[in-house]
């Protein structure tokens, strides 16, 4: 099965202030889009952020070829536990996950 | 009535293009307006008080700025002056300011906008149910509201109106919300408001919202309708892909922001390319809603030693978890044996750089790393006892064996003093909005004149 990486143009993440990270998947074209729209389910973007499903935020917007992703961080910003200050390493979780 | 912004970049500090700038100059703007900071940077900036850029780096593009400011005739206006926008880093941007006046001859007027509030202030509007918190929000009562080391309110486009209304060349704001300082000329001359918030969510992270995003300078015309935006370094386009895609940055939401008094709106909007360069954008909505502040603070959540070692022997990064777990084991045996400290009363972590140290739990790839990196970090209550801390693990995160029957092993220090005391661990505390009386209950504006021509 082939990586949503190798689907889609980018993806990024950042953090959305300090509470929050926010995940766009650019997937640069409506075929990659319909795709990854049909078929990422919210379940396994939380799953794979070990985030509970009901703070998951979830946006397609096809006008932009973009679905996008908003969870609050599992640790705030800068706090004792956090690995990833701006929150962009999280994007490879999703770019190397299989689109089932 | 039309007004013209020129945003120089997405923060000060970061650099501009200069030949951008002039072409914007050229253009007459309104306003020249820039962000001075963010909480992007993590919590140290807000603890500590104190701006992440250099002096040296945000004097000399004042220094550009200053001159072109002189040379358009209009007000110059920054948002969250030194990074995080609290009273001192206002008045350590005020005092670069002073500064390159006189080393310019310029005479200016500067308008200070302060942002800092009083922790007993937030702490009874806390007790007066004020303080709301958002989602997710760091728990809070009096007691944490008064430990906490600084804490700014977010203004908006009403605060930053006052400052302009002193007649202020140069107005030099604590913290603001991201989009206030280049929002507010155009919302008090009567321009549209959606628009208005729209066009500065587009415009503030400068030429991010075009082709070429580290160019800078980017140029938005507001008017009653909506607005326009065009990106001035050569070769730069804005596109109604590139703007639209902008609202996605940084935004959990990227359709509806919170600003104080109300929020934006920008489903309804439409982006057209006007030519090759500049976006039209109308149909964004400004809904008006009670007018709160969002808060921010910090707080000293400990104090940090850190302490570095590699691990080369394939052996050694093979078991590199096994053995980071021993030793953690045995460490805390040595911290409670000989300092007489129980494992809560201090925090070890080590982070294996090559294996998870970015990811943690989350990752869920293996591979196999020619060294690893072992990364220790102690938090403890005082600076002194986290030194102690990094002094006594020093010699076993150097020598710790796997077995018992094999000779003492040495593992790669990058430098000496092995231990770097990093001082305090700051933590944001605050995700919380305060309501206001009217917009300039929670902020402060001091106007000074600084007149330096007659020395030049």
């Amino acid at each position: 099965m082939p990586s949503l990486s190798e689907r889609v143009l980018k993806v990024r993440s950042k953090n959305a202030g300090p509470f929050w990270v926010t995940i766009d998947i650019f997937c640069g074209s409506k075929a990659a889009y319909d795709e990854v729209s049909a078929k990422l389910s919210s379940a396994r973007v939380a799953e794979l952020y070990d985030a509970p499903l009901q703070t998951l935020k979830r946006f397609d917007i096809p006008e932009l070829n973009v679905v996008k992703f908003s969870l609050p961080r599992p640790v705030v910003q800068g706090g004792r536990e956090d690995r990833d200050m701006h929150g962009a390493g999280w994007a490879v979780l999703l770019e190397e996950a299989e689109l089932a | 009535m039309p007004t013209r912004v020129l945003v120089p970049s997405g923060v000060l500090g970061l650099g501009f293009d200069r030949a951008a700038l002039a072409r914007g100059v050229a253009a007459k703007p309104d306003i020249i307006a820039i962000d001075g900071g963010s909480t992007d940077s993590g919590p140290f900036s807000l603890g500590a008080g104190v701006s992440k850029y250099s002096r040296a780096a945000t004097k000399s593009e004042w220094r550009q700025l200053m001159q072109a400011r002189a040379e358009a005739g209009v007000p110059l206006v920054i948002g969250t002056a030194g990074t995080c926008g609290t009273d001192a880093t206002v008045d350590w941007m005020a005092e670069i300011t002073r500064e390159l006046a006189k080393e310019l001859g310029q005479n200016v007027k500067i308008a200070k906008l302060y942002s800092s509030q009083r922790r007993e202030t937030v702490a009874q509007a806390l007790s007066d149910g004020r303080v709301t918190p958002l989602t997710p929000a760091p728990e809070i009562d009096a007691g944490r509201v008064l430990e906490m080391t600084n804490i700014v309110a977010l203004a908006g486009a009403e605060q930053v109106q006052a400052a302009l209304a002193t007649g202020a060349d140069i107005v030099i704001c604590g913290r603001t919300t991201d989009t206030a300082t280049i929002a507010a000329l155009p919302l008090a001359r009567g321009d549209h408001a959606g628009g208005a918030w729209h066009g500065a969510k587009i415009a503030e992270c400068g030429a991010l919202c075009s082709t070429n995003p580290t160019s800078g300078v980017i140029l938005v015309d507001f008017d009653e309708r909506g607005f326009t935006v065009e990106p001035l370094a050569e070769g730069a386009c804005c596109t109604p892909h590139s703007v639209s895609a902008h609202m996605l940055y940084e935004n959990s939401d990227p359709f509806v922001l919170y600003e104080p008094g109300g929020r934006l709106d920008v489903r309804g909007a439409h982006y057209r390319a006007l030519d090759e360069r500049r976006v039209r954008v109308e149909g964004s909505e400004w809904i008006p809603g009670p007018y709160t502040v969002k808060l921010e603070g910090a707080r000293v959540a400990g104090y940090q030693t850190t302490i570095m070692a590699v691990l080369r022997n394939a052996h050694y990064v093979a078991h590199a978890r096994e053995w980071m777990e021993k030793l953690t084991a045995f460490l805390q045996g040595e911290i409670a044996s000989r300092m007489g400290l129980a494992a809560g009363g201090y925090h070890l972590d080590f982070r294996l750089i090559g294996l998870d140290s970015a990811l943690g739990a989350l990752e869920n790839r293996q591979g196999s790393p020619v060294e690893v990196g072992v990364l220790g970090i102690v938090t403890a209550p005082t600076q002194e006892t986290a030194a102690e801390i990094g002094k006594l693990i020093n010699p076993f995160v150097l020598h710790y064996p796997l077995t018992e029957d094999e000779e003492l092993p040495t593992f790669a220090f990058p430098y000496s003093p092995a231990t770097t005391d990093r001082g305090a661990l700051y933590e944001f505390a605050l995700n919380h909005v305060l309501a206001l009386a009217e917009p300039m209950e929670a902020f402060r504006l001091e106007v000074e004149e600084v007149g330096h021509a007659e020395f030049v």
